[in-house]
């Protein structure tokens, strides 16, 4: 009761904007940087997601070169360098060093990166765990020159502090950009490696060329197999079946529509005039009401009958499926398997939102030796002989929580065993598999702000099942076709090896030397085997 | 090399010959074997043995599934033609299945099972027991008497033995079961089931008293000891006789080495000695005897009803009568329940008696 009362004012004193130094310490988890080995990996994954973004937008074949060096013990440089259009001068400092800034939060269209954080906290966790500033190469025109940035982030204003500027002529002869960070981390192989991640990546963009210099010298290639780009994708409106009230409401307020059935048509993607009246009967309005007019019952009547009314699925062009033949042609590259499959399932819809689920299965061949050879990935939580389940949004490996992802639960609640492997419920089934799963998506619904994991949506989870069962049975018909064959080789390989020793004991038992020719025998048996073995159709 | 083994010898070469001929004239090599399956066991009503019946099976190097053990099969051929040819040289049918071990992978076997299942196939084709092939039983059982008997001792050197020069009776095992007889003055031999009760035989001077060979069996007869009981009574020409426990199971004892058993029906004919007479203990004994007797259980009845519904005893009165009496007085005894009366009484009183009541000669 003493205690003084605290006044609006009193409060509006303590009141200030937090630093980005000390948003970034509180959040640090959500960017990727929760500990030192994971700072590496996030720092290349960052640079090269953009890198591939700019480069798929100005139609550039991607040739990414990632440079990780050792500088101490716990202190790094990393390097990564584009062919992609490189950044107008203006631009630069803002991108690299103000969080929050992007061109691509605002839109509904598939891309790499969603939240113009990554690359800006990157810079900003070199630069609190180092001191040093990110240096920036950009060359916008081919003939041009290049401009070079010393960058920082001001952490109490989130303002970009160019600590150096140049124009220099580097000689190079196409646009590009090129980053180097110093930072403090730990250098680890294996599963969350930073070449287990360029791998991935370059599975499901084969035609990327990535090259990657590894601290301990080792320099690995990740091949162009594909040389043209996927398909651009397109900015799209919302699609009535998987719009919420909020948003609907919003929308109505918002249009510059002077009509319900122009707001339809102009608002929606696959409304024309014809569904448009069948909305508005449904719903009991008028094709010439006012939108903004619209009361909230008649509000609520228009949602169900938008979603009762018979519509094409949305447009697929603002969707950028990586294409089953490419997806098939990444998977080849990158591992040699005895089979693989690949299918691109048709986009379907999580509120109102497209998505597209694509999966592929590589089967045996080196992942065979693997599951006899080794105790592979100490590290990780799975064991050696499961299945390696490959995780993908918007063609970025997701290589982090596996378990709350809605692809490995979709994965693990597959009836395995009825596609020829070893499965204990709920978990990944065992087998010298691969198993790829990418969701493409305007708006990838993650399930936390790490981005590691995809939201447990029943529309998605649906849809990856059918696509990687589809696989699934292409998988088994393989493996089916496999063990026939093999059974088949073994059994003529029982007459090739017991004929001969039955000879030989034979002659052993009659006490003769004398050279027999058992060949001719091997020859009838096994011709006849087949007929016996073909009539029973087994 | 005896005439015996020349002609085993030549069976195992008859094999080995028949497939390559088959070879030669380019035919797919098979063997015929003896079926040994339930519905190939038949019953011979004359000997009172089991005995197989004529059906065959063939074994066909065409088949996916004959043509592995069809070439184990010749290998232990080949095995045993080297034992029979060496002489001296025995194996048990455990030491067989290791000695695969070193045939390679592709005739090395998993199971003992599948080994001694095709040493029977080859006792089926050349109708010898395996003995004969030198692949022999574990001993057990022991002889007592005068009975003087040839063999090659493992050196290969011949040595004569008299059963009488033994401190507890000679060892039936694989050389003493196949011994040539070379002196038996005995006019009948007295198989025992326990070795308590052979040993009171012997102190008591039974052998003598009764001009026997004593044979001490020790539970259900080795096939060594089955083989030299049959051996002496068929060449020799002299009765034996069967003392076991008072129990279904002694008299089962006593059936075998009569009428052999269903799984050696390929081979009974060489072990079984139809013309052998259990003399008890009966059921009648129990009670005229008086005898210190368990209760039968629950596993005795079941016994006994399946013996009534045998073969083998269901010609016979006088053992479907004694079965009959257990299951009345549910009893059984000991044969050394006998020596409540004392040390002497089984061979002053009892046998003497028995071999009165069979109509054979005492002395």
């Amino acid at each position: 009761m003493t205690e003084k009362r605290k006044t609006a004012e009193d409060m509006a004193k303590e009141q200030r904007a937090i630093s980005v130094a000390e948003f970034f310490e509180k959040n640090r988890h959500l960017l990727g940087f929760d500990n030192p080995s994971k700072a590496l990996l996030t720092v290349v994954k960052e640079a090269v997601d953009n890198s591939l973004d700019a480069c798929e937008e100005a139609s550039i074949l991607p040739d990414i070169k990632v440079d990780m060096k050792q500088l101490e013990e716990n202190r790094y440089q990393i390097t990564i360098e584009d062919n992609g259009p490189g950044i107008m001068r203006e631009q630069i400092p803002r991108i690299f060093a103000k969080l929050l800034y992007g061109s691509k939060f605002h839109r509904l269209r598939q891309s790499r990166g969603q939240q113009g954080i990554g690359i800006s906290a990157s810079v900003l966790y070199g630069q609190l765990t180092t001191g040093h500033p990110a240096i920036i190469h950009s060359k916008p025109h081919e003939k041009g020159k290049t401009h070079v940035f010393h960058l920082k982030v001001d952490t109490s204003t989130n303002e970009p502090e160019i600590i150096k500027e140049d124009l220099i002529n580097d000689g190079m002869e196409h646009t590009g950009t090129k980053i180097t960070i110093t930072l403090e981390g730990k250098y680890i192989q294996r599963y969350h490696s930073a070449e287990e991640y360029l791998k991935q990546t370059a599975i499901v963009n084969p035609w990327a060329h990535i090259t990657y210099k590894s601290p301990d010298g080792e320099k690995v290639d990740f091949p162009r197999v594909v040389n043209k780009l996927s398909e651009p994708s397109k900015e799209i409106k919302p699609h009535p079946y998987g719009v919420e009230l909020g948003i609907l409401i919003r929308m109505l307020k918002n249009t510059k529509a002077r009509n319900l059935s122009a707001f339809l048509q102009n608002e929606f993607c696959r409304v024309g005039a014809t569904s448009s009246e069948e909305i508005c009967r449904l719903a009991g309005l008028k094709a010439d009401d006012k939108p903004k007019d619209i009361e909230q019952k008649g509000q609520e009547n228009l949602l169900k009958a938008m979603q009762r009314v018979k519509l094409m699925r949305p447009p697929t062009d603002c969707l950028s499926p990586i294409g089953d033949k490419i997806l098939e042609q990444g998977l080849a590259k990158e591992i040699n398997a005895e089979f693989i499959v690949t299918i691109t399932r048709e986009p379907s819809v999580y509120r109102g939102i497209p998505f597209q689920v694509e999966a592929g299965i590589a089967y045996g061949g080196e992942l065979k030796e693997k599951v006899e050879g080794s105790e592979e990935d100490e590290e990780s939580e799975e064991s050696s002989d499961q299945v390696k389940l490959m995780r993908f949004a918007n063609k970025i490996p997701l290589l982090y929580e596996p378990s709350g992802c809605a692809i490995t639960k979709a994965v693990s609640s597959i009836k395995w065993r009825r596609y020829g492997l070893e499965h204990s419920a709920g978990n990944l089934p065992k087998g010298p598999a691969v198993i790829v799963v990418h969701i493409a998506s305007a708006w990838v619904p993650y399930s936390s702000e790490s981005k590691e994991a995809i939201a447990n949506y029943p529309e998605i989870m649906k849809e990856i099942r059918l696509v990687v069962q589809e696989c699934a049975r292409k998988m088994l018909m393989h493996i089916r076709k496999q063990t026939k064959a093999k059974r088949e080789t073994e059994r003529l390989n029982v007459f090739e090896n017991y004929l001969p020793l039955i000879l030989e004991s034979a002659k052993e038992l009659a006490g003769v030397k004398e050279k027999i020719d058992i060949k001719p025998i091997i020859d009838k048996v096994i011709k006849k085997d087949l007929i016996d073995y073909g009539k029973k159709g087994d | 090399m005896a005439k015996k083994e020349i002609e085993i010898k030549k069976q195992l070469e008859d094999i080995g010959n028949k497939i390559l001929k088959d070879v030669k004239e380019n035919r797919v090599p098979y063997l015929k074997v003896p079926a040994r399956t339930t519905n190939n066991i038949v019953f011979d009503p004359k000997t009172l043995c089991y005995i197989l019946g004529d059906k065959t099976l063939t074994r066909s190097a065409g088949n996916i599934r004959h043509v592995k053990p069809l070439a184990q099969m010749l290998k232990i051929g080949a095995f045993c033609k080297e034992l029979v040819s060496e002489g001296t040289k025995h194996e048990t049918k455990r030491g067989l299945y290791y000695i695969s071990e070193s045939w390679g992978e592709k005739l090395k076997f998993d199971e003992q099972q599948e080994s001694d299942n095709l040493i029977e196939d080859i006792e089926a084709i050349i109708e010898k027991p395996r003995e004969d092939i030198h692949i022999i039983p574990n001993p057990g059982g022991s002889v007592y008497g005068d009975l003087t008997l040839k063999f090659k001792n493992p050196a290969g050197k011949d040595m004569q033995i008299n059963c009488l020069q033994t401190a507890d009776g000679q060892t039936i095992g694989p050389r003493m079961c196949e011994a040539e007889i070379v002196k038996c003055n005995a006019n009948k031999i007295i198989a025992i089931e326990t070795a308590g009760m052979y040993n009171r035989l012997m102190e008591e001077n039974a052998h003598k008293k009764f001009n026997a060979i004593l044979v001490s069996l020790e539970g259900q007869a080795t096939r060594a000891t089955r083989r030299l009981i049959k051996r002496i009574s068929e060449i020799k020409n002299i009765p034996t006789y069967i003392f076991t426990d008072g129990d279904p199971w002694g008299l089962h004892i006593a059936m075998v080495i009569m009428a052999g058993s269903a799984k050696s029906a390929h081979v009974n004919r060489m072990l079984a000695t139809p013309s052998a007479t259990w003399i008890g203990v009966t059921a009648s004994d129990i009670k005229k005897y008086k005898l210190r007797s368990d209760k039968l259980r629950e596993v005795d009845f079941t016994r006994i009803k399946e013996l009534k519904k045998d073969p083998r005893y269901k010609q016979d009165k006088r053992l479907q009568e004694e079965l009959k009496l257990w299951e009345d007085i549910k009893k059984k005894a000991e044969q050394q329940a006998l020596l409540k009366y004392g040390l002497r009484y089984v061979v002053d009183d009892y046998l003497p008696a028995k071999f009165k009541e069979l109509g054979a000669n005492v002395k």
